[in-house]
C-alpha cells in the first residue's frame, strides 16, 4: 500500500495489567495505610497480566477491519488503546487522522436533558465541535427519527428511540477513523440494517473503520479484512471468511484447555470438564454434552448448570436449557463435585456448526464458559431437502410428524419438514 | 501480517506511546476540547436550576442564611467586632469567598467518580471534567455578587477603589480550591473514602478560617498559625476588596497567593500522573 493511504499503524503494541494477590482488596486509603503500617516490609504479591501483547498491523484508508476472538482475548483492550482511554505499556500507535469511537451507545446521555441538549452534549463528548454539530443536526435527528421529541427529556424516550438517537450522533462523527464495539446488538432489526449500511458506506467514503463483534455474520458481511486475537496475541490477519472458519475450528477444542480459559463468575465452583459427545452428529439425533464441576470446599449453595446452544455464525441463541427447569441442582453442602449429562432432543439443529456455552450458577453466576465446546451437525439427513436449508427457513428444524391421510399417495413414512421455532 | 511502514511516511496526526512518568498536561488537546468544557458546565447548570424547585433563589438564600447565622452567633452572642461594618454585610462577604472555595472543592472532587461511565468508556482530556465545575461555581458567584450589590446600600457600605482587586482574590481562591479539588478528584478514583473525609475537613476549615469573624479577633499568640492558613490572607484581601475593611498585611496576602499557585501546580501534576489509570480502576 502507498504510505499516504495509511490510516492506522500499530507496532509492537502491548498492555499489561497488574493483578494483586491478596486476601482482601483495598478500596479505601485508610485501609491501605493501615495495612502498610501493620506490615511495613511485606511486599504485595503481584502478577503481570498481558491483555494485549506485541500486536502489529496496518489499516489503510477505506478499510473496514473486523476484530474477532473469544471473550477476554483482548479485543476490548485493543480498542481502548486505540481510542486512548488507557495508555499502552509498550509499543506505538500512529493515527493518520482524527479518531472517533462508538464504544457504548448512549454513554454520556443524561436522562434529565432533552433530546436536543443530549445531541450537543454527546457530540462534544465524542470530540465534535459545536459548529460541526450545528451543521449536521438535522441529519442526525432525521436519521434517528425523533423530530417530534427533541425538546422532551430523554428519560421519557422509549429505549428504541434512545438508542437510535445515540447511534445517530456517533454515526455522524466526521472522523477519518471510527472504532465500533458491538453496538449493533441493540435496536430493532430495521434500525440495525440501517446502521450496517451506514458503516459500510463509511468505508466507501475512504474512512477506516475497526469493528469488534461477536456477530460473525456481520463481520463477514461488512469487513474487508479481519484480525483474530487470542490471549492478547494477534494470531491471524486476512480475509474475514478465512478467519471466521479457522476461529470456529479453534472453538470448543475439548476439555483439555479449560484451565487456561478466561472466564467470569465468582469461582466458588468451577467447571472442570466440558465434553461434547456430539462433536459430529446428524439432524434429528439428540445433542449430548457431558459436564463436570468441582469446588475446593463445601458451601451452603445449590449448583445449577445451564447450557446455551448458539448458532456459530450469527451468535443467535437457539436453545437455553436451564438446569433449574428440570431440577438438576447439586447441593454444595455435602458435595464438592458434580457431573451431569445433558441431552437436547428438540429443536433439531440444522446442518452447521454450533457453540455451546456452559454456565454454573447458584443465586449468582459461579462460572461461565463462553463457547465451551462445539456441536457440528453433518450435512446429511433423512431426506435430501434437509441438506439445502436456506436461512430464511428458520434457525432450527422442529420435531414434528406429518402423515399423509391417503396412504396411496406414495409417501407413507412421517416426514420432517422445515419450520421456524 | 501487514508489511512494516514504508519509508517517507506522511507525518501522523497523532502518535500514541507509553506515557512518561511525570508529564504536564497537553494544553493543545485541552484547547481542542474547549467546547466539551462549556457543554459540561452548561449541563451542570441546566440540571441544577431545572431540578430544584427554588432554582436561583436557593443560590442566593444559602449565603444569606449562613451570613445571618454568623452575624447572630459571632456578632450578637460572642460580640466580636466586624471592623466598623454591619456584621451581616461582613459575614456575607466572607461567605462569598468561602462558597467559591468550597463549591469548587466539593464539586471538583466528586466529578470523576460521578461520571465514571464516561471516564471508562470514552476518551477526552480528563482535566475537562474537573475544570467544567468551575463554570457553575462562577455563575453562583455572580448571582451572589448581585445580592451583595443590594446589601451595599442597605448596610451603608460602599466598596472603594480596592474593588478592582477582587478578580485577583477570586482567582487565587479558585486556584487554591482547584489544587485541592484536582488532588481529591484523582485520589477518590482508587480510594473512595476520600469522599467521607472531605466534608469533615471542609467544615473544620470553615471554622478555623476567618470567614465569619475577622482576623483581628484572633489572639496574638495564635496569629502566626492562623496566617499559615492560605485562606486567611485571601479572605482578608477579599473583604478589603468587597466591603472596604482593613487592607491585609503583605505577608499573609502574598503567602495565600503563592500557596494557591503552588497548590494548583501540585494538584494538576498529581492529576496528570494518575489520570492514565482512571479508566482501569474507576
Amino acid at each position: 500500500m502507498s504510505s499516504s493511504d495509511l490510516a492506522i499503524s500499530v507496532r509492537g503494541l502491548s498492555k499489561a495489567y497488574t493483578i494483586r494477590h491478596q486476601a482482601e482488596h483495598h478500596i479505601t486509603l485508610a485501609e491501605q495505610l493501615l495495612d502498610r503500617a501493620r506490615h511495613p516490609f511485606s511486599r504485595q504479591e503481584r502478577e503481570t497480566f498481558w491483555a494485549v501483547q506485541d500486536v502489529s498491523f496496518d489499516v489503510p484508508k477505506g478499510e473496514v477491519l473486523g476484530v474477532i476472538g473469544r471473550n477476554g482475548a483482548g479485543k476490548s483492550t485493543l480498542l481502548k488503546l486505540l481510542s486512548r482511554i488507557t495508555p499502552p505499556t509498550k509499543g506505538e500507535i500512529r493515527l493518520y487522522g482524527r479518531i472517533g469511537s462508538l464504544l457504548e451507545v448512549g454513554t454520556g446521555f443524561h436522562p434529565e436533558l432533552t433530546g436536543r441538549e443530549n445531541v450537543y452534549l454527546n457530540g462534544a463528548i465524542l470530540g465534535m465541535r459545536t459548529k460541526e454539530i450545528d451543521r449536521r443536526f438535522d441529519e442526525i435527528v432525521a436519521f434517528a427519527g425523533v423530530e417530534r421529541f427533541l425538546d422532551t427529556p430523554v428519560k421519557r424516550f422509549s429505549s428504541g428511540m434512545y438508542v437510535r438517537l445515540a447511534f445517530a450522533v456517533a454515526a455522524h462523527l466526521d472522523t477519518e477513523i471510527l472504532l465500533v464495539d458491538e453496538v449493533l446488538s441493540v435496536g430493532d432489526s430495521e434500525f440495525q440494517k440501517r446502521c450496517l449500511a451506514k458503516m459500510g458506506s463509511l468505508g466507501d467514503e475512504g474512512r477506516a473503520v475497526i469493528y469488534v463483534s461477536h456477530q460473525l455474520d456481520s463481520v463477514a458481511a461488512l469487513c474487508t479484512r479481519a484480525l483474530r486475537i487470542s490471549d492478547g496475541h494477534l494470531v491471524q490477519d486476512g480475509p474475514p471468511e478465512e478467519l471466521i472458519s479457522s476461529y470456529l475450528a479453534t472453538l470448543g477444542s475439548g476439555p483439555a484447555d479449560l484451565g487456561t480459559r478466561t472466564r467470569t463468575g465468582s469461582g466458588h465452583w468451577r467447571l472442570s470438564k466440558v465434553e461434547s459427545l456430539s462433536a459430529e452428529t446428524r439432524v434429528g439425533e439428540p445433542v449430548r454434552i457431558a459436564i463436570e464441576a468441582e469446588s475446593e470446599t463445601l458451601q451452603a449453595l445449590t449448583v445449577w448448570p445451564s447450557i446455551h446452544v448458539r448458532d456459530s455464525v450469527t451468535g443467535v441463541l437457539l436453545a437455553h436449557c436451564d438446569g433449574r427447569l428440570v431440577g438438576a441442582g447439586v447441593d454444595g453442602v455435602d458435595h464438592r463435585s458434580g457431573a451431569w449429562l445433558f441431552e437436547l432432543r428438540s429443536p433439531w439443529l440444522k446442518p452447521g456448526d454450533y457453540l455451546v456455552d456452559v454456565v454454573l450458577c447458584s443465586n449468582e453466576i459461579l462460572d461461565y464458559l463462553d463457547a465451551a465446546c462445539t456441536v457440528r451437525v453433518l450435512p446429511y439427513a433423512v431426506h435430501h431437502a434437509i441438506r439445502t436449508l436456506e436461512p430464511n427457513h428458520g434457525p432450527t428444524v422442529s420435531d414434528f410428524s406429518m402423515v399423509a391421510a391417503d396412504s396411496s399417495s406414495g409417501v407413507a413414512a412421517p416426514r420432517s419438514n422445515t419450520s421456524a421455532i | 501480517m501487514a508489511a512494516p511502514g514504508v519509508p517517507a511516511e506522511p507525518s501522523p496526526w497523532l502518535v500514541i506511546r507509553p506515557p512518561r512518568r511525570w508529564a504536564p498536561f497537553n494544553l493543545r488537546e485541552l484547547w481542542q476540547f474547549r467546547d466539551l468544557l462549556v457543554r459540561f458546565a452548561r449541563r451542570d447548570l441546566t440540571l441544577r436550576y431545572r431540578q430544584t424547585a427554588l432554582g436561583v433563589l436557593w443560590v442566593v438564600l444559602q449565603p444569606l442564611l449562613t451570613a445571618g447565622a454568623f452575624a447572630f452567633v459571632f456578632g450578637s452572642v460572642a460580640g466580636l467586632s466586624s471592623q466598623g461594618v454591619p456584621y451581616f454585610a461582613f459575614a456575607f462577604a466572607g461567605m462569598l469567598a468561602w462558597n467559591a472555595f468550597s463549591g469548587v472543592l466539593t464539586r471538583m472532587s466528586a466529578v470523576l467518580v460521578g461520571n465514571s461511565a464516561l471516564v471508562s468508556k470514552i476518551f477526552f482530556p480528563r482535566l475537562v471534567l474537573p475544570l467544567s465545575t468551575v463554570g457553575s461555581v462562577l455563575v453562583d458567584f455572580v448571582v451572589s455578587m448581585l445580592m451583595m450589590a443590594v446589601i451595599w446600600p442597605l448596610a451603608g457600605v460602599a466598596p472603594g477603589w480596592s474593588l478592582v482587586t477582587l478578580p485577583l482574590w477570586l482567582a487565587a481562591v479558585l486556584l487554591l480550591a482547584s489544587g485541592f479539588g484536582l488532588l481529591a478528584a484523582a485520589l477518590m478514583v482508587p480510594y473512595r473514602d476520600v469522599q467521607y473525609v472531605l466534608p469533615v475537613a471542609t467544615q473544620l476549615l470553615l471554622f478555623i478560617s476567618p470567614v465569619g469573624y475577622a482576623l483581628a479577633n484572633v489572639p496574638h499568640s495564635a496569629r502566626f498559625l492562623y496566617e499559615l492558613n492560605p485562606l486567611t490572607g485571601l479572605l482578608e484581601g477579599f473583604r478589603w476588596a468587597v466591603i472596604g475593611t482593613a487592607r491585609p498585611d503583605l505577608f499573609p496576602a502574598l503567602w495565600g497567593i503563592g500557596c494557591a499557585i503552588a497548590c494548583f501546580v501540585v494538584g494538576s501534576f498529581v492529576f496528570a500522573h494518575m489520570e492514565r489509570k482512571f479508566a482501569d480502576v474507576i
